[in-house]
Formats: C-alpha cells, structure tokens, sequence
C-alpha cells in the first residue's frame, strides 16, 4: 500500500513538469504544421516491414507490392470483390485466344515530367522477364507489342486464362528515367539483387505519391504527386510517414497512443483491445493464405495409403485450431481455395471426425499406429508454432506419434527444400491470385523441369490433377475453366492430398477519422491514393 | 604508456580475429540468405544461379580467405538488405544506441550514487529498505516488460511522451544525428533511457552500498570525523573515491555490455539503433551484418576495458599501468 502511494505522490510532483514538456511538444508540432500548409493530411503509417528496394522488380513480396500501389500504378488492378478495374489501362479486349488488347490511359506523367506511352509498358514488360522473382509469372506471355501511342497487344505463348492476373503486376515504369547511366557508371536500368543499383534508389512510377525521403528501416516519407491523373479519387492525404514496427506489441501501443494513424497487420492477441478501443476503427477479412501440412510418401509408406491421409485429415480438429489457438481470427479450410477463387468448391466441408479417423486406421491395418516426424516454422505464420503442437497431439489420438521440431523460417526453408520431416507445415498464397497456383506449387507432381510441384513436400502425384491443370491453363471460357479448377479440388480433397487446416485472416486498424474500410482488400494492398481522412 | 596502448591494440586484434573466425564458421547454421531475397516462386535453379553470383557455394576457406583480404582493407562485406558497405550501415546506427546508452548511463550515475551513500549512511532506515527493495524489483522483472508497462502508462494511458523512435533529430558532425537538442528527440529518449537503465541501476545501488558499507568503517574516516570534517566531505569527497575502483571496473564491461545489448529495449521501442539492427540482420540472416556486427562489438568492449585501464591509474595512482604491461 504505502509503495503505491509513494509512487502515486511523487508522479503528482512530475506532473506540471511533464505537462509543460507536452505543450512544448504540441505547440513545435503545430508549428510545422503550418509550415506544410493548413489543409495538409498527414497520415502516419506503421507497417511490421518497409519495401527492401524502390526498385518494384526486385523482390516480390507484399511490401514491394504495397509501395508499388503507391509510388507506381498498374495497368489493372483488383477491386474488393475481386474484380478487376482498370488503371494506366482504360479498357481491354480479348483479341484472340493468345492476345489481349489494352488500351492505354491519356495524358498521364509520371513523376519525372516524361509522358507515359507504350513504349513505357513494353520497357517493364522486358524488365519484369528478366526479374528472377518475376519471370514466373511473365513466362507464359511472349511479347508485348506497341500497335501505338496509347495502344498496347499482350501475347501470350499459347492459350492463356490469366492475361488480367498477371497485368495487374505491370507497374509501368518511367523508360526515360530509367536509361543511361549514374554517376558509378552503371546502367540505370540495372536489375539487381543485393547491388546498390540506381533504380534500388531512385523511383519515377505515375502513382499517387512520390518519395520524398527514406531511410531504410527507419522511415519512408511519401508526398502526395500533384499532377497525378485520377482526378476522380477521393483521396484527400497529402503526405504519408511509413515506419517499419516489426514488434507487435509495439505497433498496437504506437497506434493506441496516437503516434501513429494506421497500422497492419494488428496481430491477433491484440483484436479484444483494440475492439474495446472506441477511437479506433478495425477492418477484419477472411484472408487468402492457406496453412496446410503435407505428409510425405517417399518417406513413410504409410502415408501412401489414402486411408491413413483420410485418418489423419479426419483427426485433425481446425475448427478447434481456429477457435482456440487462432483466437477466431481464421477461416477453417476444407481445400486450398479461399471463397471467391475460381477454384473454391462450395460442397467442400470441413472433417474433423475422430470415430471415422480411429476406423480408418483400422481398416489400413494401422490400429497401433507408427511414428512419424514433424517440422514447421515457429516465426513465419501467425501462431505456427502453437498449431503444430496441437496437430501433434491430436494425431496422438490416432496412436501416430510425433516428434516435432520447430525452426525459426531462415532455417525452415533449407530443411524444407530438403524434405526433412516425414510431415511439413507450409502456408500458400497465391502469387496470382488464381486456384491453379496452389495445384501448380503444392500438389503438382513433382517435375523440376516443367516446375511444377517446387513446394509438395508430400510427393503426392496423381496424373488426373496435372491433366485438369494443364486444361485449366488453356480455358479461356472462365465458367468452363472454373469447373475444372473444382475438380482439381474436389479430386485433392476425396485423396485427402494434404491436411488442410486454414486461411489466416486479415485486420488493419486505424483511427476513428481515417477512413479505412473502402480501401483495404484482401490481397493486402490498401490504395492508399484512395484514403480518406476525415476531419475530426 | 604507448607500450600499453600498443599492446592493447595487438590483444584487440587478436581478439577481433577470433571473433571474425567464429562468426564466419558458424554463418552456414543461421539459415540461407536466398530465401530471404527472393519470393516464394522463384525456382531452385534460379536460386542457385543467384547464390553462385553471391559467392555463397564457394569452399569454406576461400569464402574466409576472401573475406580477411577484404577485412584487411576495412571492408567487412556488403549487407544484402541494405546494400551498403556492412561496416558503414553499423556505423550509422552505432550513434542512436550510444545516445541510448548516454542516457541511460546519466540516469544511472546520478540515481545510484546518492541513493548507494543514502543507503550505506542509513542501514536501517524505511527509505533504505523501500530502496532495496525497490531494487529487488527492477533486477527482476525483465527490460522487455518494463518497457511495455512504461510504454502502456506514459504514452497510452497519460498519453504524456511518444511510444517509439527516436522524434526529431539535429544532424550534428561524421552523420552523426542527436536527439538531445530538441524537445521532441528528448522526449523520445525519456522511456528509452528508464528501461535500459532499470536494470543497471540497482546493480550499481547495491555495489556502491556494499563498497561504502565497507569504507565508513575504515580508520581514516573515523579519523576525519574526528578531525571535524563536514560530513559531506567525508561522504562524497574521502569515502566515495574509495569505493569507485570496483565501480568503474563492474561499470566498463556493463556500459560494454549496455552497448551490444539494448536489443531488447530497441526491438520494444523501435529504436533505429546497433541491437535491434542485428535482431534484424539475424532473422534475415543478413550474413555480412551479423558478422561485422559481432566483430564491432569485439572492439567496443577493446576499447571500453582499454579506457577503464587508463582510469584506474587517474583514481587511484598507485595503478601503474606500464609497469603491468611490462
């Protein structure tokens, strides 16, 4: 009792002081304020990482595309119920089997003053071909061809459905810009991996916001670009301060305290307390990411056996996993596909059913069950490490004992490329946004020359999947094309090809004023160009 | 004297080698630095191919003997997340973790002098047990936790002082940015500065205590009482210089170690500084940047031992240090 009241009195003998210190504070901030001007909107942002380069073809990742939507524009993009709108593009046609034709936004500039033309779209087309995080998805396309000015053909090498899928990841970049060389003597252009290239520096896109100072890690600034074309958008924030947070606790108190107006991705011990919180506003959405595990055939004979894969996928409790481990904050999955994907297959329900589970081992011969090993992540997906531990104990109930390890992910992955565990937790987000992907990395047959199943660490193969994969990525006729995408899952599913578990959820919070809720979406690019902050 | 700095700098190269040594050996378990340059789709020839540009399927020793011959030229390799020279990304972070420290270590000198007499003068008194007690705390709960709390009190609840970075800064010499000449960089460092110092602090309340405890009882003070010395004195003049030997040893290797080790309290406070930069450099494993961090931090706590040498024999000059060296 008596500590508390000292601690309690000697707080009150700070107070004056402390309270000066904060007008002295408000009044400075107020003063440059004014400095920007009356009617500036400020938005102070806070993300767990900043873009590693302002070169948009260096690493593909969520926080290179983030800035992408900010500093660049594509030539479509994806609206909120996940369709396309267009961008730099204004319309676009299906010419033929192999060519879509675009046809491009007038009058625009990008940051350096230069037009931007065709000739700028066809020059990141090349560049994004020789991108090695990028190649993949441009290697279906053959060549862009300029039919004008404004005029642009996308061909693609054979029958192509995704031609709109992969055009919403060509930023057009500033050609002019971009060529000759600097000051070390290098090309501009130069695309480069750990190289401190000019373009790793320097950035002209058309995009709502230009740089305007960055220290790696620390903080981006970006200021609104007054000649930016879409005069139609709402947005109203004329400067934006990205600091990277990478703690989470950190992040909500920043946001909690009012240093910061934005934050994502709010982590899920957090919800109950910012819910609570009424000067704040959060935006939950079922996400994309799929976590599955993969049960390795090669390894363990065992699991060749469908009916031992049907056991252990019927063991499995996710919606348990979600309700308890994940805190609510996930969407229990049947199969790879998240609602909205061509692919999703709505008569697919979750199994979790232990009596069926413990039957078909029997019928497999494997009422004793056998010992098995485990790997997963322990800093990669949201409770990784919790949820692999629960998956091992409920696969104790089946009698299949297993010892799990689990490595931070820059460990991870080596072993993963290894197939180090008899069974392996992976999460899957789909780079295109498209259901084939998933058949493609995940479950594919194994084929390192055809690339095709780089992440099925379980060697399933089953020759009926690869043959619909490969219709698929011919069907141009969408309705045709997503009934054969189900039936891949469908196929996957009565296999039980892997154990799916769930789609992590999406949240951004932010405060009251800052209108968040129609620009965020699920693909976790908000469009910030777009952002409304209201007055308080 | 230079015979001892000379041959200061020869143990702190050896030590620097060693350090250099260990930590390249070890860089092949911290993980593969492709995964983190490349998306997920990027096939395993590709990164094969990148991997072989970055030198990475070189032997062992001709990956080291490349990197001493590049040491030698005070290049410690190229950080892959920021591109730059790995020497030159520390260097820059180096001022806003010594600023932490600086403030951290201030807090520490005037709080635990006074309070260690205070409690060394009054055994038995309730504020010397409130003290201790409160000690007791601090060397318990972790910095990470006292951080939050601090945090969750002073910016959230009162909403008095900013909860993370470093605010406005003024550029000073070398890039060297300070945040102590504006309000707002001082307020940053306020909460900072208390979590890194709550640790030490009752350490040095306790040695201080504990040394003095010991001095009072010597002859010569009871000499000085009984010469009529003011008592503050004998407190602060006579009986504190005797207890500062071991101080300002246990002080060296801690401010050493406060330097290397405030990743705790840079990861809660986003405090752009050396720590939270190697957190990190570690989960990227940024394999340049872990190495040349290691190797800095080796020559921090060189320097800090050699500069605790050098203060012994101001304190107290019956240190000779050539003699020792000799």
């Amino acid at each position: 009792m008596k500590t508390g009241m000292n601690i309690r009195s000697s707080l009150r003998g700070l107070r004056p002081h402390a309270s000066k210190l904060k007008k002295g504070i408000i009044a400075l901030s107020i003063a440059s304020a004014f400095s920007v001007g009356a009617l500036a909107n400020t938005l102070k942002l806070a993300y767990d990482a900043d873009p590693v380069s302002l070169d948009p073809h260096e690493q593909l990742s969520g926080a290179t595309l983030q800035y992408s939507h900010m500093v660049f524009d594509p030539l479509v993009r994806w609206t909120k119920a996940h369709d396309f709108e267009g961008r730099l593009a204004e319309k676009w046609e299906r010419v033929d089997d192999k060519t879509v034709r675009f046809f491009l936004r007038k009058g625009v500039v990008f940051h350096s003053g230069n037009p931007f033309t065709a000739k700028d779209v066809a020059w990141t087309f090349d560049r994004l071909k020789s991108s090695p995080d990028f190649k993949a998805i441009f290697d279906p396309f053959d060549k862009i061809k300029v039919i004008d000015d404004h005029t642009i053909d996308l061909v693609s090498k054979d029958t192509f459905p995704l031609t709109l899928h992969a055009s919403t990841y060509i930023f057009p970049m500033d050609s002019k810009f971009y060529a000759g060389k600097d000051d070390s003597g290098a090309d501009k252009a130069e695309l480069k991996k750990h190289g401190n290239t000019y373009a790793s520096r320097k950035a002209s896109g058309t995009g709502p916001f230009t740089i305007e100072s960055r220290e790696q890690g620390i903080k981006v600034v970006f200021k609104r670009f007054d000649q930016y074309w879409d005069k139609q958008s709402p947005g109203n924030v004329s400067k934006i301060e990205l600091t990277p947070i990478k703690e989470d606790s950190t992040r909500v108190l920043a946001l909690l305290s009012g240093d910061v107006d934005f934050i994502a991705p709010v982590p899920p011990n957090d919800l109950d307390k910012i819910r609570k919180d009424k000067n704040i506003n959060l935006v939950e959405m079922p996400g994309t990411r799929v976590i599955t595990f993969q049960l390795n055939q090669k390894r363990v004979k065992a699991f060749a056996d469908p009916r031992v894969r049907q056991a252990i996928v019927h063991a499995v409790n996710n919606e348990g996993i979600v309700k308890k481990i994940m805190k609510g904050f996930g969407t229990v999955a049947a199969q790879n596909s998240p609602e909205g994907y061509l692919g999703y297959n709505a008569s697919l329900k979750p199994r979790y059913d232990l009596a069926k589970a413990k039957e078909l081992m029997k019928e497999a011969g494997f009422e004793n069950g056998f010992s098995v090993s485990m790997m997963a992540p322990n800093n990669r997906y949201v409770n990784d490490e919790k949820i692999a531990q629960a998956v091992a104990s409920m696969l104790a109930k089946i009698n299949i004992k297993v010892s799990l390890k689990t490595l931070p992910k820059a460990q991870y992955w080596p072993e993963f490329d290894k197939r180090s565990a008899d069974i392996m937790m992976i999460g899957w987000h789909a780079d295109t946004e498209d259901s084939a992907n998933f058949a493609e990395f995940l479950t594919a047959c194994p084929n390192s020359e055809k690339g095709l199943g780089q992440y099925n660490s379980g060697n399933y193969c089953n020759k009926k999947v690869d043959e619909l994969l490969m219709q698929a990525n011919k069907e141009t006729d969408i309705k045709k094309r997503s009934e054969i995408l189900q039936e891949i899952e469908k196929i996957q599913y009565d296999d039980a090809a892997f154990v799916p578990l769930h789609f992590q959820d999406l949240a951004w919070a932010a405060r009251k004023n800052v209108n968040i809720e129609p620009i965020v979406n699920v693909m976790n690019f908000p469009y910030l160009g777009d952002l409304v902050i209201n007055k308080k | 004297m230079a015979l001892f700095l000379l041959k200061r700098l020869g143990q702190g190269l050896v030590v620097m080698f060693i350090i250099s040594t260990i930590a390249f050996a070890i860089q092949d378990n911290l993980g593969d630095p492709l995964r983190e340059l490349v998306g997920q789709a990027v096939s395993e020839q590709e990164r094969e191919k990148l991997r072989d540009e970055l030198g990475l399927n070189d032997p062992f020793l001709v990956q080291y003997g490349r990197f001493l011959k590049n040491a030698v030229q005070g290049d410690l390799g190229t950080s892959y997340f920021f591109k730059e020279p790995a020497l030159k990304v520390i260097l820059t972070k180096l001022s806003a973790t010594l600023e932490l420290v600086f403030g951290a270590t201030l807090i520490i000198i005037f709080l635990s002098i006074p309070l260690g007499v205070y409690t060394a003068v009054h055994p038995n008194g309730f504020t010397t047990k409130l003290i201790l007690g409160w000690s007791i705390l601090g060397i318990s709960i972790p910095v990470f936790l006292t951080a939050i709390l601090l945090v969750y009190f002073f910016a959230v609840t009162l909403g008095w002082l900013p909860s993370y970075g470093r605010g406005e800064l003024v550029p000073m010499f070398w890039g060297w940015e300070t945040g102590y000449l504006t309000l707002d960089g001082l307020a940053h460092l306020v909460l900072p500065c208390i979590s890194l110092a709550s640790i030490m602090l009752p350490l040095f309340i306790r040695l201080i205590r504990s040394e003095m405890v010991e001095v009072l009882s010597a002859e010569y003070i009871k000499f000085a009482h009984a010469k009529g010395l003011s008592r503050n004195r004998i407190l602060y003049i006579h009986a504190l210089k005797n207890t500062l030997l071991p101080v300002i040893t246990v002080g060296g290797v801690q401010i050493g170690n406060m330097v290397a080790y405030t990743i705790l309290t840079e990861t809660v406070f986003q405090w752009p500084g050396m720590g939270f930069l190697f957190l990190e450099a570690v989960t990227r494993v940024d394999t340049p940047l872990i190495v040349a961090f290691l190797i800095v931090v080796g020559a921090v706590f060189v320097v800090v031992n050699t500069l605790v040498d050098l203060i012994y024999g101001l304190i107290n000059p019956t240190v000779r240090l050539t003699r020792s060296a000799q």
